[in-house]
């Protein structure tokens, strides 16, 4: 087998929120908006799309990333889990009923990402202190300053207060 | 943001990797794509093909080469280095630096051979890997060079990684007798550096870099050299250090005046001294 020649578009295939996913995509398409556009899974929102504002943030291979810093073509045989795959069977999650419960958002806009990013460090750390969420969420701006309930929130799903 | 139209290929080896690179003209490496994604879409960089290193396992380890150096592929991301049990053995700096770079998501993304080829000013591991004397490994279609770390970082976003080049892996010697350190001032609790100094202390004297106050890491020569006797005394370091703002010729932007820079350079340098110090006596 040679080595690979360039192109300007890639068939790829992943699986995201535990679907199997065939695309052909441009190589300069952002994963965000292969996620929002061609998938139509707009849960995941662009914020700043400089990567710093982690309202796109996505896990990919169970790790937690920004989707605007990565081309949907590095995707390309991976599994991706958006905000739409934690309720999959129409049940919240422990973290969903907890942000509802303490009143975890404001305007909304930067909620799936603290979703994503709070349940990649509660699979990690079940029981996380309220500095060790603050560290977490470090990546994830929330413009309406909401954070007290925010932080609250993750910490009460590891304390089982939720 | 919709990129300019660009190609990409995923080779399979580090040798594919290289002819890719050497076989097209304005072709560049991905690797973690946290900074380079960026710049693309700022069109600061408009690369006419992206060489994708995702399958090349053999640049994600970290491992102790025949010699005992510790070895980093140049895939290797941050949240690896700072879970990495040959980085704490050997090296423990390296992890405790990573963990202070941007955030979760970065870290998990951002490679060290990413932050070191991107060889931006106020990047945190290219002061480091000056003072730890890390060696860089390159390869080209005629085969392997090692680079010294005083050598490898050639300007603002230059390395001595030419083109059709790929770095490979980081090698750095493991902790003997030393002590490190690294100190700065950052704008926010984990942001960009304003400015940072790196140190290594031993029983012969200390290696001391600055960052952030010109194109590449600035080696505090002077006080390197008066500490050289071994006193490591808090009034000996404070007395080296001092001199070595004026040394500098930082620039002035919205984050600190030249003068500031120089004030901090002095005060990072003997943070970071003292820190190695500390952590020497252990």
């Amino acid at each position: 087998m040679g080595t690979p020649a360039p192109a300007r578009s890639r068939a790829i295939s992943l699986e995201v929120n535990g679907e199997a996913v065939e695309y052909e995509v441009p190589a300069r398409r952002l994963l965000v908006h292969f996620i929002r556009d061609d998938l139509g899974l707009t849960g995941t929102h662009v914020g700043c799309d400089t990567g710093n504002c982690g309202a796109c943030t996505v896990h990919v291979d169970g790790v937690s990333v920004k989707s605007c810093m990565l081309l949907a073509v590095q995707a390309d045989g991976t599994r991706i889990a958006t905000v739409e795959g934690l309720a999959a069977d129409g049940e919240l999650t422990a973290l969903q009923r907890s942000f509802n419960e303490h009143h975890a958002l404001q305007c909304g806009y930067c909620t799936p990402g603290m979703l994503m990013s709070a349940t990649a460090l509660l699979e990690q750390n079940p029981h996380p202190n309220e500095d060790e969420v603050r560290v977490a969420l470090q990546g994830n701006i929330c413009r309406c300053t909401g954070y007290v309930n925010i932080v609250e929130a993750v910490v009460a799903v590891g304390e089982g207060t939720s | 943001m919709l990129l300019r139209e660009v190609d990409y290929a995923r080779p399979a080896t580090v040798e594919e990797a290289v002819s890719l690179l050497a076989a097209h003209e304005g072709a560049r490496a991905l690797a973690g794509g946290q900074t380079l994604v960026n710049v693309m879409k700022a069109r600061a960089a408009a690369p006419d093909v992206l060489v994708d290193l995702v399958d090349l396992a053999e640049l994600r380890t970290i491992g102790f080469s025949s010699d005992g150096l510790l070895e980093i592929g140049a895939m290797v991301t941050y949240t690896q280095l700072v879970g990495s049990s040959e980085v704490e053995v050997a090296r423990p700096i390296l992890a405790e630096v990573a963990a202070t770079i941007a955030d979760v998501q970065v870290r998990n993304r951002g490679t060290v051979g990413g932050n070191v080829c991107v060889s931006d000013p106020t990047n945190h591991l290219p002061p480091l890997l000056v003072v730890l004397d890390a060696s860089f490994t390159i390869r080209g279609s005629g085969g392997e060079r090692v680079v010294p770390a005083d050598e490898f970082f050639v300007g603002v976003y230059m390395t001595a990684v030419g083109e059709g080049e790929l770095l490979t892996k980081i090698s750095v010697p493991p902790a003997s007798d030393t002590g490190d350190g690294f100190s700065g001032v950052t704008i926010g609790k984990h942001g960009t550096y304003v400015v940072d100094a790196a140190a290594t202390v031993s029983g012969e004297g200390a290696r001391i870099a600055i960052g952030c106050v010109a194109a590449t890491p600035v080696r505090a020569t002077e006080m390197e050299e008066r500490l050289a006797g071994g006193d490591f005394s808090e009034d000996a370091v404070r007395e080296a250090a001092k001199g070595l703002g004026a040394s500098l010729d930082p620039p002035s932007d919205v984050h600190g005046s030249a003068d500031y820079r120089r004030s901090l350079a002095e005060t990072s340098a003997v943070r970071a001294v003292l820190q190695a110090v500390e952590r020497r006596k252990r």
